[in-house]
This record gives structure tokens, sequence and C-alpha cells, in this order.
């Protein structure tokens, strides 16, 4: 019989049973040797987070910095991000370094949208977020109002360890988050999606569209200054 | 004393005065120093003869700067809200004179001096992207530094500094869309 067949083979060494059904315990199965199980998502994170290539959008003095950590000392190859490319096409890691004019914003998300999946976004220094010492005019209040960013840096300019730390908290993202064919992280998709919902209120019930104190200067958002949520002054 | 004879920057300023009076006559423009500075004060429509004057016969062949105040607010003025300043320099002797126009609201209107110094061109530019003031006759009046759909001008003293919101007016992009 067939179920005698296996219960001869060898595997599993079932002397004592006399039934017809044979069940195989748990816990039996032999792997042979060097060999390491888990699952495909865990093995494409893993490579993910030890290539990444970015796309250095240096605009100020944090690009300096951030030259300093693709150099020897600090040395960005030690976490296989060394690759800088000055083609979008050929990078998943997006560093904004420097503040961002409105001029610059349609470029930026050009770059950002000629990015392939999955593609991630570090927003470097004070500046790129939250537009720093440059409260005019011109100047985008924080490179995360028409961009996803995954991770912040603070600093004005940062020190290259905090460029360092930040990719390796980025990695931990990955590796914890990514999946095989996802895009971005999930667990910011589902932020965004919150927030998006909560823009769609009236203003004066959710979360503020714009900083909270701007109307002190004499700009005025529309609908009159927000009540900013609990999530948004903490 | 002509130009030549002069040696001290007194005399080099007195001789540049004398001629301007031979040539233009008196009554064109007002005068002010401040320390070593020549400025000479001229109203909007006899501005371009003055400099086309200080160009050629007086050999101020170099414009050094050209820029723009709003004097919107500014305490004991009572002038015209804005001055447009033209700094030149004769490169034999370092001689620097200022001219300076007043010009006002509601459409203020300056000639251009592209046809003297080719390179006022994006200065003009610049002074009409930041003061909204135009430049008749100029070749090319268009923003230089903001950008084409941006509508107001900045460096004017009744625009916030802030803006208007136009720093935030840009699509949001997701992770769901990009």
């Amino acid at each position: 019989m067939a179920v005698g067949g296996v219960r001869d083979s060898g595997l599993v060494p079932n002397a004592a049973a006399k039934s017809e059904l044979n069940l195989r315990p748990a816990g039996t199965i032999q792997v042979p040797d060097n060999t390491i199980l888990t699952t495909i998502d865990a093995v494409v994170n893993w490579c993910r987070k030890y290539s990444l290539w970015p796309m250095p959008f240096a605009t100020a003095c944090c690009g300096i910095e951030l030259m300093a950590v693709g150099a020897s000392r600090f040395d960005i190859a030690r976490f296989g991000a060394e690759v800088m490319r000055f083609s979008p096409r050929q990078c998943d890691l997006m560093i904004v370094a420097g503040r961002v004019v409105m001029k610059m914003m349609p470029v930026l998300q050009r770059i950002w949208l000629q990015m392939p999946e999955p593609k991630w976004c570090i927003s470097m220094g004070a500046c790129a977020s939250s537009g720093g010492i440059f409260d005019t005019y011109a100047v985008v209040q924080g490179v995360d109002r028409f961009l996803p960013v995954d991770v912040y840096i603070p600093g004005c300019p940062p020190r290259p360890e905090q460029i360092l730390r930040a990719l390796m908290d980025l990695q931990e993202k990955i590796q914890k988050d990514g999946s095989l064919f996802g895009t971005g992280l999930p667990g910011l998709d589902g932020r965004e999606r919150l927030l998006e919902e909560k823009r769609k209120l009236p203003p004066g019930s959710a979360t503020a569209a714009e900083r909270g104190d701007e109307d002190r200067f004499g700009y005025r958002l529309p609908g009159g200054p927000a009540k900013l949520s609990v999530e948004e002054t903490r | 004393m002509s130009p030549a004879q002069a040696t001290t920057p007194t005399e080099r300023r007195e001789a540049v005065l004398d001629e301007l009076y031979r040539i233009l006559g008196e009554g064109v423009f007002s005068t002010s120093r401040f320390r070593d500075n020549l400025r000479l004060h001229v109203p909007v429509s006899r501005l371009f003869e003055l400099l086309a004057t200080l160009q050629k016969p007086c050999g101020f062949d170099l414009l050094a700067e050209l820029g723009a105040t709003d004097y919107l607010g500014y305490p004991g003025r009572t002038r015209s809200r804005f001055e447009v300043h033209y700094v030149l320099r004769r490169l034999e002797t370092a001689e620097k004179v200022i001219v300076k126009v007043g010009v006002d609201d509601p459409d203020p209107v300056v000639p251009s001096v592209v046809p003297l110094w080719p390179g006022a061109n994006w200065m003009e530019r610049e002074v009409f992207d930041m003061f909204g003031i135009r430049f008749e006759n100029h070749p090319d009046l268009r923003r230089i530094l903001m950008p084409e759909e941006f509508v107001a001008f900045p460096l004017r003293k009744d625009y916030p500094l802030r803006g208007r919101g136009e720093r935030h007016n840009f699509p949001r992009l997701t992770r769901g869309e990009s």
C-alpha cells in the first residue's frame, strides 16, 4: 500500500504503528545542511536595504555634508548606499538635502515621479524638513507637504553620522515593512491615507493644512486659522 | 577746469558737474552728496538724456549697478514711492556717480537703458520682477527670478514676507499616486 510505503521509507521511524492511518508527528522535517528557510519578502527586503541607490537632490549646504558621507572618512559604502546616481531612473532613495524654493518644487516632484518603484525619501536638514530659517515667500516649508517622506534628519546641517543613522533607520524600516511587489512602506501609506481623509474635512475640524502659527505674520489661511489636532501638536 | 586737468577726487567731481551743466544746461538735475558719493536726482523725462551724456562725453562707460528701492512707509519720506538708481563708473579714473530717478504708483515706468548698456537687460528684468517697475522699450521684459506664473512683486513693502500662499500652491504627491 502507498501508506505503508511512506511508513517504511525511513524518514519517519514509526515502527510501533499498527494502524493503516499514518500520522506524521510534527517537528521532524529534516532540512539539508547549509540551507535557510525564510520568506521571499524577507530576502528581497534584505537585498534592497543593502543596495540603496541614492539620488542626491542637494540644493544647499546639506549637500556638502552629503558629499562628506560619500567620502572615505564616513564612507556610506559601508552601508551599501554609495552608488549616487544623477539620473532618477537609476535611483531608489531620494535624499532632499537643502532648502527647496517654490520654483524648484515642480522639478523635485517630477524627479520623484521619474524614480522607479520601490522608492524612499529622506528629508535631510532643517530646511528640507520645515523650511528652517528661510520662512519667506519663496521657500517651501517642508518638502513633506508635497512628497512622501520616510525619514527626517534634524540639524543645520546634520552631522554625517546623523545621515548614516537615518540610513540605518530606513534600512530597518525596509526590512520590517517592505514587501516583494510593494511600493514604499505600507506603514507610511496608512498614515498618508489618514492625513488625506482629514484634509477633506472643513477647516477647523481636522489636521491643519498649514502650520498653525502662520496667520500671526499676515499670512491668512483660507477659512481662518485651523485648530491643530492632538496628533499635530504632539 | 576740464576733466583731463583735474587731479583730486573733489576736483574731478566738480569737473564732471561742470561738463554736465555745460551740455545739458541748468535745472535738469539736482545733486546731493553722502561722503564721497555724488548723487544726481533727475526726473523721469530727462533720465535717458542724462545717462547718455554721462556715458559718452563724460566717459562713465560702465553701468556697475542698477537697482530700485521701495520707500513705502519710510520715515520722513515726501518724494515718490519708488526710486531707481544707476551706479556709473568711469574706468579710467575709477570715479563713481549715482543717478537716482523717482517713480510713483500706480504705474511706475522708466525708460530702458539697454540701448546704452546692453548689460542692463537682466538688471532691468530683475527690478521689474521684484518691484513691478516697467522699463519702456526693453527688448524682453519678462520675469527673471520668480516663476512665470507668479503675479505679485515680492520686494514691494506692501507684500507680506511670507507671501500670499504661493509657496504652497502645489499638488500633493502621495505614495498611492506616485
